[in-house]
């Protein structure tokens, strides 16, 4: 049995027709449900979903400029946590989203790699601002990374330099909207990690990478 | 002091001396350097205000801006260059101003020059793997060269740091010392962190909880700016100044802008020289309340950061109302401001005053006199003059610690000579004046407002400038006092519409490389207040 096929997300006070980019949604749905959904089980997703999407954590990241409009977000006047995104975490262990703010270097690619692989499943990238999209003002430099999908996966994207805290929280609604249609129970799991490194298998590892 | 430096060197006449514009450049051979450098500090000339490579094409070199601690505004130019671009060696002078250290890095880092005695010449900004030192004008910027990374540098094998000399045939030798000792226990604070207020890491050297060395490294954010300045218009450059420290964005701008109208010799009409004070103004207001209120944040009062933030959204909806745009207003421009003030601004600047002063007050009264803040500041972060001085901080920090170099005082630009209003100087240095400094600052940043907002004399906002800009062919230099000291642009001209050379002096720079003489001996809780009370911003530093 299928359901939801033609299903539309609600987000509280904006209609569906004032966002962009619906077709993308629907087709995303789409192929989400190709194989049917079982109904208990779309069920129970639909709620933890909700759940989930109402209380997404962002881990505090910010490399330049972009970073003062996302505190912006976060101060009085604009204020995120009208959408439960208001706990900002320090470890990325806690947190659900990364909204990558800034330009992105040469030297900061691999940390923020390292970010993103030590996020807990299932995680979500947010690429606000030129930089973070294609290098933006700084495309021609020779230290600057042409955007953060060559490094880690982006689910949405806030074009701007910087964008206006109104546009980051427009960004924030569609991933909202992302984290809604998708199947919680169908979502990538955390990869197995190995209980425990023996002091020589670390060493190896070490000497593999310093040899490279 | 021409006079004194013909006297004093035999060798220096008319060719390696002159004078224009009121400012000094000597030009020395390298070997002769050191002494010069001595002589000039004996002179009083005790404060480098920035170090500027340069690659001429046939030879490398550098220029320094020296000035007087005393007087900031009395600068010399100090320039040698070797010819040799395999083995490009200078002497430090890191052994009369303790600040060139960091800033021949930064040179050795960009052209590859070695300097002979810095005891520290690691690469500053670019990975040790780095190939090619970017500014050089030959230097091959093909993406294959230096692919993007996708593994972290072990950082270990940095503790062996190195340290040029020069044997008895004149060739290059390298020594290698090392950071730390076996017992050292050390720990790394960022790049990613809440509290170093960017991409800034720190490897501290701990004692229990006592700090007993820090060694920032840079380059988290370093987006080669001055590079790519190089192959911009002077228009187009604008735009850059603006994203190097966004909080001062505005100031940068003008910064730029009145480098150019100098060496343009360009006047600027009254109204816009009235209006961009203004605007410089309300930039160090809106910078002052973020920096109050992470170091605010950092003491774990997020109140005060919040509270800050509100204040601060009044003056982006004043610049968002004229200039169109919020954090980067984009609104100084070559020859005057983009666009005409808009109606309502008048208003609302009158109705930001009063309120700003009452939150003040609030602020005042709310953190200022809190025993818990006060407990964390007061008697910890001792800075003192003559580090200040040596380090060649400005701004707040400088002035908490007495040393006066406010530039609008000191060489007025703008319409800061036509205002009334007070260099705030503190005496003690310590974590709390640079804290109070800020409040008392914005106090007299509301004064200049107030007395040039009903005082915008009529007449045209900018002045008709060319399409293709080309500025003639020399050296400019030009600072101006942004949120955080003294921000100055240097630009090499070579009478094409792109310049020669951009060089940006961030005052953060020096800010960081403080921590490595104030931390020591502290608390790790208090270096992190003293990172907030410096209030450094990472992205102009890497630039
Ligand atoms: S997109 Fe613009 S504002 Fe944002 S980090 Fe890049 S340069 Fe700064």
């Amino acid at each position: 049995m299928e359901i939801g096929k033609n299903k539309k997300t609600h987000i509280k006070n904006m209609r569906y027709e004032d966002f962009k980019d619906n077709e993308y949604l629907e087709k995303y749905v789409e192929e989400l449900r190709q194989g049917g959904v079982p109904v208990a089980l779309g069920k129970l997703s639909d709620i933890i979903n909700w759940g989930r999407s109402n209380s997404v954590w962002p881990l505090t990241f910010a490399t330049s400029c972009c970073g003062i409009e996302f505190m912006c977000v976060g101060g009085a006047h604009y204020d995120f946590a009208r959408f439960g995104w208001e706990v900002y975490r320090n470890s990325p262990r806690q947190a659900d989203v990364i909204f990558v703010f800034g330009t992105i270097v040469h030297k900061m690619a691999p940390v923020l790699k390292r970010l993103y692989d030590q996020m807990a499943e299932p995680k979500y990238v947010v690429a606000v601002g030129s930089c973070a999209i294609s290098g933006g003002p700084f495309k021609n430099s020779y230290h600057v990374a042409q955007g953060v999908d060559q490094i880690i996966p982006v689910d949405v994207y806030v074009p701007g330099c910087p964008p206006r805290p109104d546009a980051i929280l427009y960004g924030m609604m569609q991933l909202e909207r992302k984290i809604k249609v998708q199947n919680f129970f169908k979502l990538p799991q955390q990869p197995e990690v190995k209980e425990s490194v023996t002091p020589v298998e670390n060493e190896a590892q070490y000497e593999a990478k310093t040899d490279k | 002091m021409k006079q004194k430096l013909t006297n004093r060197f035999g060798w220096i006449n008319e060719n390696n001396i002159v004078e224009n514009d009121g400012r000094l450049t000597v030009t020395v051979a390298p070997d002769k350097l050191t002494e010069v450098a001595a002589f000039l500090k004996e002179c009083g000339y005790d404060f480098l205000v920035d170090m500027v490579g340069m690659d001429y094409g046939d030879s490398l070199g550098v220029i320094d801006y020296v000035a007087r601690g005393a007087d900031t505004s009395d600068l010399i130019a100090l320039k040698t260059s070797v010819p040799d671009r395999e083995h490009p060696l200078i002497p430090t002078v890191s052994g009369v101003w303790r600040v060139a250290q960091i800033y021949e890095r930064e040179v050795h880092d960009y052209f590859g020059i070695r300097f002979i005695g810095n005891n520290d010449m690691r690469r500053l900004f670019l990975r040790e793997s780095w190939k090619g030192y970017p500014l050089r004008k030959d230097y091959d910027a093909d993406p294959n060269i230096n692919p993007l990374p996708l593994e972290n540098e072990p950082i270990a094998d940095m503790d062996t740091i190195p340290v040029y000399g020069i044997d008895a045939d004149g060739k290059e030798t390298v020594t290698y010392r090392p950071m730390y000792g076996d017992d050292d226990y050390v720990v790394n604070i960022g790049p990613q962190h809440p509290a170093t207020h960017g991409v800034l890491h720190l490897r501290v050297a701990l004692d229990g909880e006592i700090v007993r060395s820090v060694d920032p490294h840079f380059g988290y954010i370093h987006r080669g700016i001055e590079k790519m300045c190089e192959g911009y218009t002077y228009p187009q450059i604008l735009h850059l100044t603006d994203r190097l420290d966004y909080l001062s964005g505005i100031m940068n701008r003008h910064a730029f802008c009145l480098c150019c109208e100098k060496a343009l010799q360009m006047d600027v009409p009254e109204r816009a020289v009235v209006i961009r004070t203004i605007f410089d103004e309300l930039t160090r207001i809106a910078s002052h309340l973020i920096g109050w209120g992470s170091i605010c944040n950092d003491m774990g009062a997020i109140t005060a950061f919040m509270y800050g933030l509100r204040d601060r959204e009044k003056i982006m909806d004043i610049f968002e109302e004229t200039a169109g745009g919020r954090l980067m207003a984009a609104y100084d421009v070559i020859g005057g401001v983009a666009s005409d003030l808009h109606p309502n601004f008048r208003r609302r600047v009158k109705e930001f005053i009063p309120y700003m002063r009452k939150m003040l007050h609030e602020h005042h009264l709310l953190f200022s006199a809190n025993p818990i803040a006060t407990g964390r500041m007061k008697g910890v972060g001792h800075l003192s003059l003559e580090q200040a001085i040596a380090l060649g901080i400005t701004g707040p920090s400088g002035r908490a610690s007495g040393w006066k170099n406010d530039l609008r005082k000191a060489e007025p630009y703008a319409a800061y000579g036509k205002v009334d209003f007070d260099e705030v100087l503190r005496q003690d240095g310590m974590t709390f004046d640079r804290y109070i400094i800020r409040l008392d600052e914005i106090e007299q940043s509301l004064r200049i407002i107030e007395q040039l907002i009903d005082n915008i004399p009529e007449g045209p906002y900018a002045e008709k400038v060319k399409g293709v800009i080309k500025l003639p062919e020399g050296d400019f230099f030009q600072r101006v006092e942004n949120a955080r000291g003294q921000f100055g642009v240097h630009i090499t001209s070579r009478g094409d519409k792109t310049p020669y050379r951009v060089k940006f002096r961030s005052p953060s720079m020096v800010l960081v490389e403080a921590l490595k003489d104030v931390a020591p001996g502290g608390k790790v809780a208090d270096l992190i207040m003293l990172g907030g009370s410096f209030d450094y911003v990472i992205p102009c530093i890497d630039r």
